[in-house]
Protein backbone atom coordinates (compact mmCIF):
# COMPACT_ATOMS: atom_id res chain seq x y z
CA UNK A 1 0.00 0.00 0.00
CA UNK A 2 2.39 2.53 1.13
CA UNK A 3 4.39 1.94 -2.64
CA UNK A 4 1.44 2.85 -4.36
CA UNK A 5 1.11 5.54 -2.48
CA UNK A 6 4.65 6.97 -2.90
CA UNK A 7 4.37 6.54 -6.48
CA UNK A 8 0.63 8.52 -6.67
CA UNK A 9 1.64 11.66 -4.61
CA UNK A 10 5.21 11.40 -6.72
CA UNK A 11 3.23 11.96 -9.83
CA UNK A 12 0.70 14.81 -7.83
CA UNK A 13 4.05 16.71 -6.81
CA UNK A 14 5.32 16.61 -10.60
CA UNK A 15 2.16 17.31 -12.67
CA UNK A 16 -0.47 18.67 -10.54
CA UNK A 17 1.19 21.19 -8.62
CA UNK A 18 2.72 24.83 -9.16
CA UNK A 19 5.78 24.97 -7.06
CA UNK A 20 8.42 27.71 -6.04
CA UNK A 21 11.70 28.36 -4.67
CA UNK A 22 11.68 26.83 -1.42
CA UNK A 23 14.06 29.96 -0.53
CA UNK A 24 11.64 32.21 -0.63
CA UNK A 25 8.96 30.20 1.48
CA UNK A 26 11.88 29.57 3.98
CA UNK A 27 13.13 33.15 4.62
CA UNK A 28 9.11 34.13 4.39
CA UNK A 29 8.37 31.79 7.33
CA UNK A 30 11.73 33.66 8.86
CA UNK A 31 10.75 37.00 8.90
CA UNK A 32 7.23 36.25 11.02
CA UNK A 33 9.11 33.83 13.66
CA UNK A 34 11.23 37.05 13.85
CA UNK A 35 8.64 39.20 14.05
CA UNK A 36 6.44 37.29 16.67
CA UNK A 37 9.47 36.94 19.09
CA UNK A 38 10.11 41.22 18.64
CA UNK A 39 5.94 41.09 19.26
CA UNK A 40 6.00 39.15 22.20
CA UNK A 41 8.83 40.95 23.50
CA UNK A 42 10.65 37.39 23.50
CA UNK A 43 8.06 35.54 25.26
CA UNK A 44 8.70 32.16 23.41
CA UNK A 45 5.69 30.40 24.62
CA UNK A 46 3.45 32.98 23.51
CA UNK A 47 5.40 32.58 19.81
CA UNK A 48 4.75 28.85 19.94
CA UNK A 49 0.82 29.49 20.57
CA UNK A 50 0.67 32.10 17.97
CA UNK A 51 2.83 29.92 15.17
CA UNK A 52 0.06 27.26 16.29
CA UNK A 53 -2.49 29.35 15.64
CA UNK A 54 -1.63 30.67 12.44
CA UNK A 55 -0.67 27.16 11.58
CA UNK A 56 -4.55 25.78 12.59
CA UNK A 57 -6.16 28.32 10.46
CA UNK A 58 -3.54 27.39 7.49
CA UNK A 59 -4.74 23.46 7.63
CA UNK A 60 -8.67 23.93 8.12
CA UNK A 61 -8.40 25.30 4.53
CA UNK A 62 -5.14 23.54 3.27
CA UNK A 63 -6.64 20.18 3.90
CA UNK A 64 -9.27 21.15 1.19
CA UNK A 65 -6.40 21.08 -0.81
CA UNK A 66 -5.48 17.85 0.00
CA UNK A 67 -8.89 16.59 -0.88
CA UNK A 68 -8.92 17.98 -4.49
CA UNK A 69 -5.62 17.44 -5.67
CA UNK A 70 -5.14 13.84 -4.12
CA UNK A 71 -8.86 11.96 -4.15
CA UNK A 72 -7.67 10.55 -0.89
CA UNK A 73 -11.20 8.37 0.52
CA UNK A 74 -11.33 7.76 4.27
CA UNK A 75 -8.93 5.90 5.81
CA UNK A 76 -9.55 2.58 7.00
CA UNK A 77 -7.30 3.23 10.56
CA UNK A 78 -4.84 5.69 12.17
CA UNK A 79 -2.62 3.86 10.83
CA UNK A 80 -3.26 4.55 7.46
CA UNK A 81 -3.58 7.99 8.08
CA UNK A 82 0.00 8.29 9.37
CA UNK A 83 1.12 6.89 6.22
CA UNK A 84 -0.92 9.56 4.10
CA UNK A 85 -0.07 12.10 6.12
CA UNK A 86 4.02 11.66 5.53
CA UNK A 87 4.23 10.64 1.86
CA UNK A 88 0.95 12.30 0.62
CA UNK A 89 0.46 15.37 2.55
CA UNK A 90 3.76 16.06 3.28
CA UNK A 91 4.99 15.26 -0.08
CA UNK A 92 2.68 17.71 -1.84
CA UNK A 93 2.88 20.72 0.61
CA UNK A 94 6.81 20.39 1.36
CA UNK A 95 7.90 17.81 -0.75
CA UNK A 96 9.32 16.07 1.92
CA UNK A 97 7.97 12.45 3.62
CA UNK A 98 8.96 12.49 7.32
CA UNK A 99 9.53 9.03 8.48
CA UNK A 100 6.93 7.34 10.84
CA UNK A 101 7.78 5.95 14.19
CA UNK A 102 7.36 5.05 17.59
CA UNK A 103 3.98 3.77 17.53
CA UNK A 104 2.18 3.28 20.75
CA UNK A 105 0.96 -0.28 21.83
CA UNK A 106 -2.84 0.90 20.93
CA UNK A 107 -1.90 2.47 18.25
CA UNK A 108 -3.32 6.23 18.84
CA UNK A 109 0.17 7.96 19.11
CA UNK A 110 3.27 8.10 16.56
CA UNK A 111 5.99 9.95 15.83
CA UNK A 112 6.84 11.99 12.36
CA UNK A 113 10.70 12.40 12.14
CA UNK A 114 11.83 15.18 9.86
CA UNK A 115 15.60 14.55 8.29
CA UNK A 116 14.48 17.90 6.25
CA UNK A 117 12.39 20.42 6.84
CA UNK A 118 12.21 23.63 4.49
CA UNK A 119 10.73 25.74 7.21
CA UNK A 120 14.40 25.29 9.45
CA UNK A 121 17.39 25.43 6.32
CA UNK A 122 19.55 27.34 7.40
CA UNK A 123 18.11 28.39 10.49
CA UNK A 124 20.00 28.93 14.32
CA UNK A 125 17.89 30.16 16.98
CA UNK A 126 19.42 33.03 19.33
CA UNK A 127 22.43 32.15 21.54
CA UNK A 128 20.32 32.97 24.72
CA UNK A 129 19.53 29.52 25.96
CA UNK A 130 15.86 30.55 26.70
CA UNK A 131 15.12 30.35 23.30
CA UNK A 132 16.51 27.03 23.28
CA UNK A 133 14.75 25.83 25.67
CA UNK A 134 11.09 27.08 25.31
CA UNK A 135 10.91 28.03 21.38
CA UNK A 136 9.53 25.71 18.88
CA UNK A 137 10.31 27.40 15.87
CA UNK A 138 8.41 24.76 13.41
CA UNK A 139 5.55 24.83 15.61
CA UNK A 140 3.16 25.87 13.01
CA UNK A 141 3.17 22.14 11.71
CA UNK A 142 1.71 21.46 14.71
CA UNK A 143 -1.50 23.89 13.77
CA UNK A 144 -1.86 22.89 10.04
CA UNK A 145 -2.01 19.15 11.53
CA UNK A 146 -4.46 19.60 14.36
CA UNK A 147 -6.73 21.79 11.90
CA UNK A 148 -6.38 19.86 8.88
CA UNK A 149 -7.14 16.18 10.71
CA UNK A 150 -10.24 18.28 12.51
CA UNK A 151 -11.50 18.74 9.65
CA UNK A 152 -11.59 14.91 8.45
CA UNK A 153 -13.55 14.13 12.01
CA UNK A 154 -9.88 13.42 13.61
CA UNK A 155 -9.57 15.28 17.30
CA UNK A 156 -5.75 14.72 17.97
CA UNK A 157 -3.22 16.20 20.02
CA UNK A 158 0.20 16.94 18.21
CA UNK A 159 3.30 18.75 19.69
CA UNK A 160 7.47 18.78 19.05
CA UNK A 161 9.10 16.66 21.43
CA UNK A 162 12.81 17.75 19.95
CA UNK A 163 14.23 19.48 17.12
CA UNK A 164 17.72 19.97 15.50
CA UNK A 165 17.41 23.36 16.29
CA UNK A 166 17.80 23.19 19.77
CA UNK A 167 21.05 20.91 19.57
CA UNK A 168 18.66 17.95 19.63
CA UNK A 169 19.88 14.68 17.52
CA UNK A 170 16.68 14.66 15.44
CA UNK A 171 13.41 16.67 15.21
CA UNK A 172 10.51 14.85 16.12
CA UNK A 173 6.63 15.85 16.39
CA UNK A 174 4.21 13.62 18.39
CA UNK A 175 0.62 12.72 17.51
CA UNK A 176 -1.43 11.17 19.67
CA UNK A 177 -5.17 10.18 18.68
CA UNK A 178 -7.91 11.80 21.05
CA UNK A 179 -11.39 10.14 19.37
CA UNK A 180 -12.95 10.19 16.38
CA UNK A 181 -15.28 13.32 16.09
CA UNK A 182 -18.99 11.79 14.96
CA UNK A 183 -20.50 13.78 11.81
CA UNK A 184 -22.20 16.06 12.57
CA UNK A 185 -24.95 18.61 11.10
CA UNK A 186 -23.88 22.29 11.47
CA UNK A 187 -25.44 23.97 14.16
CA UNK A 188 -28.38 26.21 12.08
CA UNK A 189 -29.11 23.91 9.58
CA UNK A 190 -32.03 21.60 9.25
CA UNK B 1 4.49 53.79 8.68
CA UNK B 2 5.94 52.93 12.41
CA UNK B 3 7.54 50.21 11.97
CA UNK B 4 8.94 51.50 9.13
CA UNK B 5 10.47 54.33 10.84
CA UNK B 6 11.45 51.63 12.91
CA UNK B 7 13.38 49.78 10.84
CA UNK B 8 15.30 52.82 9.94
CA UNK B 9 16.06 54.33 13.08
CA UNK B 10 17.70 50.68 13.99
CA UNK B 11 19.99 50.73 10.86
CA UNK B 12 20.97 54.15 12.31
CA UNK B 13 21.34 53.33 15.49
CA UNK B 14 23.41 49.99 14.19
CA UNK B 15 25.60 52.66 12.40
CA UNK B 16 25.66 55.10 15.42
CA UNK B 17 26.87 51.60 17.59
CA UNK B 18 29.60 50.56 15.14
CA UNK B 19 31.26 54.35 15.08
CA UNK B 20 31.25 54.66 19.33
CA UNK B 21 33.12 51.09 19.17
CA UNK B 22 35.52 51.84 17.15
CA UNK B 23 36.49 55.24 19.25
CA UNK B 24 36.47 53.56 21.66
CA UNK B 25 38.88 50.78 20.84
CA UNK B 26 41.20 53.13 18.84
CA UNK B 27 42.87 54.95 21.92
CA UNK B 28 43.46 52.22 23.56
CA UNK B 29 45.51 50.50 21.13
CA UNK B 30 47.15 54.04 20.65
CA UNK B 31 48.19 53.79 24.21
CA UNK B 32 49.16 50.18 24.53
CA UNK B 33 51.98 51.03 22.16
CA UNK B 34 53.39 52.90 24.94
CA UNK B 35 52.28 51.61 28.29
CA UNK B 36 51.86 47.94 28.63
CA UNK B 37 49.68 48.22 31.92
CA UNK B 38 47.11 50.49 30.56
CA UNK B 39 46.71 48.03 27.56
CA UNK B 40 46.21 44.90 30.13
CA UNK B 41 43.36 46.65 31.99
CA UNK B 42 41.56 48.05 28.64
CA UNK B 43 41.60 44.54 27.67
CA UNK B 44 39.77 43.59 30.70
CA UNK B 45 37.14 46.23 30.06
CA UNK B 46 35.93 45.83 26.85
CA UNK B 47 33.84 42.89 25.59
CA UNK B 48 36.00 40.57 23.60
CA UNK B 49 35.34 40.73 19.66
CA UNK B 50 36.67 38.04 17.12
CA UNK B 51 37.55 38.91 14.00
CA UNK B 52 39.72 41.12 11.74
CA UNK B 53 40.41 44.92 13.48
CA UNK B 54 42.40 46.83 11.12
CA UNK B 55 45.04 48.15 13.59
CA UNK B 56 45.42 44.72 15.06
CA UNK B 57 45.66 42.27 12.48
CA UNK B 58 43.44 38.89 12.99
CA UNK B 59 42.22 39.49 16.44
CA UNK B 60 41.63 35.40 18.13
CA UNK B 61 38.79 34.50 19.66
CA UNK B 62 39.19 33.02 23.38
CA UNK B 63 39.94 29.92 23.63
CA UNK B 64 36.76 28.92 25.61
CA UNK B 65 34.36 30.30 22.79
CA UNK B 66 36.23 27.90 20.23
CA UNK B 67 35.81 25.30 22.60
CA UNK B 68 31.87 25.92 22.36
CA UNK B 69 31.69 26.30 18.59
CA UNK B 70 33.71 23.31 18.37
CA UNK B 71 31.16 21.13 20.53
CA UNK B 72 28.50 22.23 19.23
CA UNK B 73 30.06 21.39 15.73
CA UNK B 74 30.41 17.73 16.60
CA UNK B 75 27.30 16.92 18.28
CA UNK B 76 24.86 18.22 15.33
CA UNK B 77 25.50 19.92 11.75
CA UNK B 78 26.34 23.72 12.01
CA UNK B 79 24.45 25.61 9.58
CA UNK B 80 27.85 26.60 8.27
CA UNK B 81 28.59 23.03 6.71
CA UNK B 82 25.84 22.99 4.22
CA UNK B 83 26.34 24.25 0.99
CA UNK B 84 25.23 27.16 -0.46
CA UNK B 85 25.28 26.34 -4.03
CA UNK B 86 22.81 22.91 -3.61
CA UNK B 87 20.43 23.69 -6.30
CA UNK B 88 17.27 25.36 -4.14
CA UNK B 89 14.87 22.81 -3.65
CA UNK B 90 10.97 23.64 -4.11
CA UNK B 91 7.99 23.70 -2.63
CA UNK B 92 4.10 23.96 -3.08
CA UNK B 93 3.17 27.77 -4.19
CA UNK B 94 0.32 26.77 -2.01
CA UNK B 95 2.27 26.55 0.91
CA UNK B 96 3.69 29.77 0.35
CA UNK B 97 0.55 31.38 -0.53
CA UNK B 98 -1.13 29.91 3.20
CA UNK B 99 1.90 31.46 5.08
CA UNK B 100 1.33 34.39 3.55
CA UNK B 101 -2.15 34.61 3.59
CA UNK B 102 -1.89 34.13 7.84
CA UNK B 103 0.66 36.53 7.44
CA UNK B 104 -1.30 39.48 6.00
CA UNK B 105 -3.88 37.97 8.52
CA UNK B 106 -1.71 38.74 11.69
CA UNK B 107 -0.75 41.83 10.31
CA UNK B 108 -3.75 43.08 9.38
CA UNK B 109 -5.11 42.21 12.71
CA UNK B 110 -2.16 43.70 14.77
CA UNK B 111 -2.08 47.51 13.01
CA UNK B 112 -4.76 50.19 12.37
CA UNK B 113 -4.56 51.23 8.97
CA UNK B 114 -3.78 50.34 5.85
CA UNK B 115 -0.44 52.37 5.67
CA UNK B 116 0.52 50.79 8.74
CA UNK B 117 -0.71 47.31 7.42
CA UNK B 118 1.61 48.15 4.33
CA UNK B 119 4.75 49.44 6.58
CA UNK B 120 4.39 46.21 8.08
CA UNK B 121 3.91 43.58 5.15
CA UNK B 122 6.85 45.77 3.69
CA UNK B 123 9.34 45.13 7.02
CA UNK B 124 9.18 41.34 6.78
CA UNK B 125 9.82 41.98 3.22
CA UNK B 126 12.69 44.01 4.09
CA UNK B 127 14.77 41.66 6.43
CA UNK B 128 14.08 39.09 3.64
CA UNK B 129 15.80 41.61 0.80
CA UNK B 130 19.02 41.71 3.02
CA UNK B 131 19.79 37.87 3.04
CA UNK B 132 18.45 37.31 -0.45
CA UNK B 133 21.55 39.71 -1.84
CA UNK B 134 23.81 37.81 0.01
CA UNK B 135 23.03 34.43 -1.05
CA UNK B 136 22.42 35.26 -4.99
CA UNK B 137 26.27 37.08 -4.75
CA UNK B 138 27.61 34.14 -2.48
CA UNK B 139 26.45 32.02 -4.97
CA UNK B 140 27.63 33.62 -8.18
CA UNK B 141 30.98 33.04 -6.86
CA UNK B 142 34.15 34.16 -8.77
CA UNK B 143 31.56 35.90 -11.35
CA UNK B 144 29.82 38.12 -8.85
CA UNK B 145 30.05 41.90 -9.12
CA UNK B 146 29.63 44.51 -6.97
CA UNK B 147 27.27 46.69 -8.82
CA UNK B 148 28.31 50.18 -8.34
CA UNK B 149 25.54 52.11 -11.15
CA UNK B 150 22.01 52.46 -10.41
CA UNK B 151 20.80 50.93 -13.31
CA UNK B 152 23.24 48.01 -13.07
CA UNK B 153 21.63 47.44 -9.37
CA UNK B 154 18.31 47.88 -10.74
CA UNK B 155 19.14 45.42 -13.96
CA UNK B 156 20.17 42.64 -11.07
CA UNK B 157 17.01 43.14 -9.55
CA UNK B 158 14.90 42.96 -12.42
CA UNK B 159 16.67 39.57 -13.69
CA UNK B 160 18.35 38.03 -11.06
CA UNK B 161 16.73 38.37 -8.38
CA UNK B 162 13.60 38.07 -9.60
CA UNK B 163 14.61 34.88 -11.43
CA UNK B 164 15.93 33.43 -8.44
CA UNK B 165 12.32 34.30 -6.07
CA UNK B 166 10.04 34.04 -8.39
CA UNK B 167 11.02 31.80 -11.59
CA UNK B 168 10.75 34.36 -13.78
CA UNK B 169 11.73 38.11 -14.97
CA UNK B 170 10.48 41.44 -13.86
CA UNK B 171 8.36 42.62 -16.75
CA UNK B 172 9.50 46.20 -17.12
CA UNK B 173 12.34 48.12 -15.65
CA UNK B 174 11.69 52.20 -16.56
CA UNK B 175 12.96 55.11 -15.49
CA UNK B 176 10.42 58.25 -14.37
CA UNK B 177 11.09 60.84 -17.03
CA UNK B 178 10.24 63.36 -14.45
CA UNK B 179 12.63 62.68 -11.75
CA UNK B 180 16.47 61.49 -11.86
CA UNK B 181 15.64 59.86 -8.90
CA UNK B 182 12.92 57.55 -9.83
CA UNK B 183 12.97 54.33 -11.68
CA UNK B 184 9.78 51.63 -11.82
CA UNK B 185 9.42 47.76 -11.92
CA UNK B 186 6.62 46.41 -12.90
CA UNK B 187 5.67 42.94 -12.41
CA UNK B 188 1.71 42.10 -14.33
CA UNK B 189 1.29 38.92 -12.34
CA UNK B 190 2.95 39.23 -8.70
CA UNK B 191 3.46 35.55 -7.16
CA UNK B 192 2.52 36.87 -3.96
CA UNK B 193 -0.74 38.79 -4.71
CA UNK B 194 -2.09 36.05 -6.92
CA UNK B 195 -4.05 34.81 -3.76
CA UNK B 196 -5.03 37.35 -1.56
CA UNK B 197 -8.42 39.09 -2.75
CA UNK B 198 -8.31 42.47 -1.35
CA UNK B 199 -11.71 43.80 0.33
CA UNK B 200 -13.41 46.87 -1.11
CA UNK B 201 -13.01 48.44 1.87
CA UNK B 202 -9.56 48.55 2.02
CA UNK B 203 -8.79 49.90 -1.31
CA UNK B 204 -5.59 50.85 -2.29
CA UNK B 205 -4.45 48.11 -0.08
CA UNK B 206 -1.32 46.25 -2.47
CA UNK B 207 -0.14 42.91 -0.62
CA UNK B 208 2.98 42.90 -2.75
CA UNK B 209 4.66 45.63 0.06
CA UNK B 210 5.88 43.11 0.76
CA UNK B 211 7.93 42.38 -2.33
CA UNK B 212 8.75 45.99 -2.31
CA UNK B 213 10.19 45.72 1.45
CA UNK B 214 12.77 42.34 -0.42
CA UNK B 215 13.98 45.04 -3.13
CA UNK B 216 14.15 47.78 -0.79
CA UNK B 217 16.18 45.75 1.71
CA UNK B 218 18.38 44.93 -1.63
CA UNK B 219 19.02 48.13 -2.50
CA UNK B 220 19.65 49.19 1.23
CA UNK B 221 22.40 46.70 1.65
CA UNK B 222 23.44 47.31 -1.36
CA UNK B 223 24.50 50.95 -0.43
CA UNK B 224 21.57 52.28 -2.95
CA UNK B 225 19.58 53.99 -0.31
CA UNK B 226 15.82 53.99 -1.46
CA UNK B 227 12.33 54.12 -0.63
CA UNK B 228 10.11 51.34 -2.34
CA UNK B 229 6.57 50.89 -2.84
CA UNK B 230 3.88 48.98 -4.54
CA UNK B 231 1.18 50.41 -6.25
CA UNK B 232 -1.78 48.31 -8.24
CA UNK B 233 -1.50 49.86 -11.69
CA UNK B 234 -4.15 47.97 -13.66
CA UNK B 235 -4.20 46.72 -16.84
CA UNK B 236 -6.88 45.23 -19.47
CA UNK B 237 -6.40 41.49 -18.77
CA UNK B 238 -3.73 42.28 -15.96
CA UNK B 239 -5.70 42.86 -13.10
CA UNK B 240 -2.89 42.58 -10.44
CA UNK B 241 -0.19 44.29 -12.39
CA UNK B 242 1.62 45.78 -9.89
CA UNK B 243 4.40 48.64 -10.27
CA UNK B 244 6.96 49.05 -7.81
CA UNK B 245 8.09 52.66 -7.24
CA UNK B 246 11.57 53.30 -6.41
CA UNK B 247 12.73 56.22 -4.70
CA UNK B 248 16.42 56.85 -4.42
CA UNK B 249 17.93 58.98 -1.46
CA UNK B 250 19.14 62.38 -2.66
CA UNK B 251 22.82 61.44 -1.80
CA UNK B 252 22.93 58.21 -4.20
CA UNK B 253 21.90 60.60 -7.79
CA UNK B 254 24.96 62.71 -6.40
CA UNK B 255 27.04 59.91 -5.99
CA UNK B 256 26.03 58.52 -8.80
CA UNK B 257 26.83 62.22 -10.59
CA UNK B 258 29.85 62.95 -9.21
CA UNK B 259 31.57 59.14 -10.38
CA UNK B 260 29.90 58.84 -13.41
CA UNK B 261 29.38 62.56 -14.70
CA UNK B 262 26.42 63.53 -16.94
Amino acid sequence: MSKSLRIASDDIWKNKVEKVNAEVFTLTYGSIVAQLVRDFKNDYNQVNAQLEKMGYNIGIRLIEEFLAKTNQGRCSSFKETAEVISKVGFKIFLNITPQVTNWSTDSKQFSLIFDENPLEEFVELPDDEKAKQQLWYSNVLVGVLKGALEMVQLDVDAEFVSDVLRGDDRTELKLKLNRVLKDEIPTGED
Amino acid sequence: MNALIRKKAFNKQEKDKLLIQYHIEAPSFVMSNHQDIIHSSSVNQTTFKGGYNPSLGPVQLPSSYQSQIASSSKNQKNIYDHSLSRRAPEVNLSSLAFLFSSIVDYSQKSSKGIQELEARLNAYGYSIGTKVLEIITLREGKNAKREIKVVGILQFIHTQVWKSLFGKIADELEKSSDSDDEYMITDNLPLISQFISVPKEFGQLNVAAFTAGIIEGILDSAYFQANVSAHTVEKPGLPLRTVFFIKFDHGVIERETIRFGK
